[in-house]
């Protein structure tokens, strides 16, 4: 194996093009001897992308995604780093379930899989799970969450923000008031109504993040809320920050671009927890992004097994795979902001997991986790096409800008000419 | 001709009174002897319900055959539906069949059009979910013209839990489309967000300009879920008492989709009254239904 690579005229962030010395698994000053030369010309390169809220469905449904193929399809998608969400079977609530994730991401060497535990046992938001054990584990966790379910009980949630000060965790809501989304299948508003399909009210999200900036303010803890839906949200988080609350943000991929009109097709593809919500949603949500009241894009990779979506809607799983296009579609949303880009979806994120060695500049001395895209190319997204073990993408035929031609971990490349490196 | 019926917003004015005119061709066929045409024979109908329904089932089965075709009735109890099969496999074995239509009624909203695109023969929505019923809403449309003589310009309430009932959602849609002005009744927890009529939730005061009043049937089981505190209380705001049909212009009918909740949502001196059509929509559902089929299993009208 090759560890010294000249990656020849990238363009770092859209500056004028450079060249990146690659040594040992850092960015070194000049050419190492016996380098492989990756000819970049006209591709950006960015840090190593980092996302915060990644699926990878194992240990328990392996049929849908591995650590290792989730893994592949983060290092096709750009990224570095990825956090690896708490609903396994069994639940990632012992320090050796966070541990196994740990390890199997280790072996798979795609990049940095970083576990997040969850808050209570089993998901069950009643008892908070060994949070300490989990944090002192080999996997060091810093980030918990129940996602997939929101740690609704409001005196449980106090404990959790205040226990995890201890060793500077942070709690990641998904915030849904369960009993205002009993039985929800989609946005509650017009296109609900005319597909009979119950409502999933943009309070029930509201409520919640409203309930625990304050809850977060009261304790002097760290929020992080998922996947942020709602234009109502954005000023409840809006407030809470002008205020001081050491809360963060996150919006998927698909609540930037699509919107509840695409349920009318009752092909579940498109159900997704939170749903997707109304054209002005979409569009507080980018303005959020940009001004930075919303801190990070995180991917929200959902994966699921055919039968769990070739169904009636009610009975299909909620979830989308994201990895593979995250970038693109925020290149469609963003446009060639860089510098913006890079903030939101590697420095941030990685700064709020508390991932050292991710999210930094591209210059000599760091570590070389990084991404080369080709902001020109125009690629129709095909499910079959994916990396990702599962094929529930919102995106199927649609062109989307942005190809991402190599990423390295650590000074190797996961990715090159497009094709993942093992 | 439009080649699935999955929501009454399939049906443009033409085709909706199209529909309606060959009703009225097939109920006066059942005035005759032989009560059978040979339209559709050696066309297959598979009646797919994986909801109790026997009303429906059997209207849609007495549709079929009076047309001739060959009818099979695949339902959720004692099939392979119930072993959870699912419903793209079921498709792909009704395919295999050669079922030139579907009927189907499912529990889950947009299961029809699900359907529709595992099969190539037509798919009939029987009700899906709280979605949409639009044979039931064809029905309604034929017995309001029957008994009024016109659709254009009526004025119809429907009132009740809109919230949970297809049978609101196809009505609004058929008969917004052929001109009626419909106004939805109910208290405000049972009335959906934008739904597409005007509202009210003031039922003595819409009685008197209304020239159809239809009832929905009313579940007691939301009082569990709150949307009203009692069936009592629900009965006195929103029940259709003989008090309350005094109200009524001397013209107006009063027609529910069943089975009814005597009592809760309708009195029984309401019901069994001549303004009530209850008993008529029975036999025009068949006219109705074997109008869809004979025009959308290409018959010419
Ligand atoms: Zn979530």
């Amino acid at each position: 194996m090759t560890s010294s690579y000249v990656i020849r005229g990238a363009s770092i962030l859209g500056a004028s093009p450079a060249d990146l010395f690659v040594s040992d698994g850092v960015l070194v000053d000049s050419a190492p001897s016996n380098a492989e030369v990756v000819e970049a010309d006209g591709l950006v390169a960015l840090p190593g992308l980092v996302d915060l809220h990644t699926h990878l469905r194992e240990p328990g449904r392996e049929d849908a995604e591995t650590v290792e193929t989730g893994s592949r399809a983060a290092a096709m998608g750009g990224y570095t780093a990825v956090c690896a969400m708490a609903n396994t079977s069994p639940v990632a609530d012992t320090a050796g379930v966070v541990e196994q994730v740990w390890r199997l991401g280790r072996e798979a060497g795609l990049v940095d899989v970083q576990p997040i535990g969850a808050v209570t046992v089993g998901l069950a938001g009643k008892q908070l799970a060994e949070l300490g054990a989990m944090a002192a584990s080999a996997a060091s966790v810093r980030i918990f969450s129940d996602d997939g379910s929101c740690v609704a009980d409001p005196r449980l949630m106090r404990r959790a923000l205040e226990y995890v000060k201890a060793f500077d965790g942070i709690i990641a809501q998904h915030a849904e008031e369960p009993r205002l989304t009993e039985g929800a299948q989609m946005h509650e508003g017009e296109v609900s109504t005319r597909l009979g399909l119950t409502g999933w009210p943009a309070v029930a999200e509201e409520a919640i993040i409203a309930r625990d900036v304050l809850l977060a303010e009261h304790v002097g803890s760290r929020l992080h809320v998922c996947h942020v839906s709602t234009a109502g949200s954005v000023e409840v988080l809006r407030q809470a920050k002008a205020r001081g609350v050491r809360v963060t943000a996150e919006v998927t991929p698909h609540h930037l671009l699509l919107t509840d009109e695409l349920a009318a097709s009752y092909d579940p593809v498109f159900k997704v927890n939170p749903p997707l919500r109304t054209a002005k949603d979409v569009e507080a949500l980018r303005a959020a992004l940009i001004e930075g009241v919303i801190d990070i894009v995180a991917t929200d990779h959902a994966p699921h097994a055919v039968e769990d979506k070739e169904c009636e809607w009610a009975y299909a799983r909620p979830g989308m795979v994201g990895l593979e296009t995250a970038l693109p579609v925020v290149l469609s949303v963003l446009g060639e902001q860089w510098d913006l880009i890079a903030d939101r979806m590697s420095r941030t994120p990685a700064r709020i997991a508390g991932l050292s060695s991710h999210g930094l500049s591209l210059r000599p001395g760091e570590p070389a986790n990084l991404t080369l895209v080709d902001p020109a190319a125009r690629r129709v997204v095909d499910p079959s096409g994916l990396t990702s073990k599962s094929r529930n993408t919102p995106y199927a035929g649609t062109t989307l800008p942005g190809r991402i031609v190599a990423t390295f971990l650590r000074g190797e490349p996961t990715v090159l000419d497009g094709k993942a490196q093992k | 001709m439009i080649k699935h019926l999955l929501s009454a917003a399939d049906l443009d004015a033409d085709t909706a009174t199209l529909i309606l005119d060959t009703a009225g061709e097939m109920a006066a066929l059942a005035e005759r002897e032989v009560k059978k045409l040979p339209t559709l024979r050696g066309r297959t109908v598979v009646n797919l319900f994986y909801e109790d329904s026997t009303r429906t089932r059997i209207s849609f089965e007495a549709a079929a055959k009076r047309l001739s075709a060959d009818v099979i009735n695949f339902s959720a109890k004692g099939s392979s539906v119930s072993k959870g099969e699912s419903l793209k496999d079921t498709a792909l074995t009704l395919q295999a069949m050669g079922a030139d239509a579907v009927v189907i009624r499912h529990p889950a909203s947009g299961a029809p059009d699900r359907l529709s695109s595992w099969v190539d023969g037509s798919v009939i929505n029987a009700g899906d979910g709280t979605h949409e019923h639009p044979t039931q809403a064809l029905l309604d449309a034929y017995t309001m013209r029957s008994r009024l003589g016109k659709l254009d310009g009526l004025n119809v309430a429907i009132v009740g839990d809109v919230l949970h009932s297809r049978v609101a959602r196809s009505n609004v849609l058929l008969l917004t489309t052929l001109g009626a002005k419909v106004t939805l009744v109910g208290p405000p927890t049972l009335i959906p967000l934008s739904p597409g009529a005007a509202v009210s939730y003031d039922l003595d005061s819409v009685l008197p300009g209304a020239d159809v009043v239809m009832m929905l049937r009313v579940q007691t089981e939301r009082m569990q879920d709150s949307y009203f505190p009692s069936a009592r209380e629900y009965s006195r705001r929103y029940g259709l008492d003989a008090a309350r049909m005094r109200r009524l212009p001397e013209h107006a009918i009063v027609m529910h989709p069943g089975p009814m909740n005597r009592g809760m949502e309708i009195a029984p001196e309401v019901a069994d009254s001549k303004r009530s059509t209850i008993v008529e929509q029975v036999a025009n559902g068949v006219s109705a239904r074997m109008a869809v089929l004979y025009l959308l299993l290409g018959g010419k009208a």
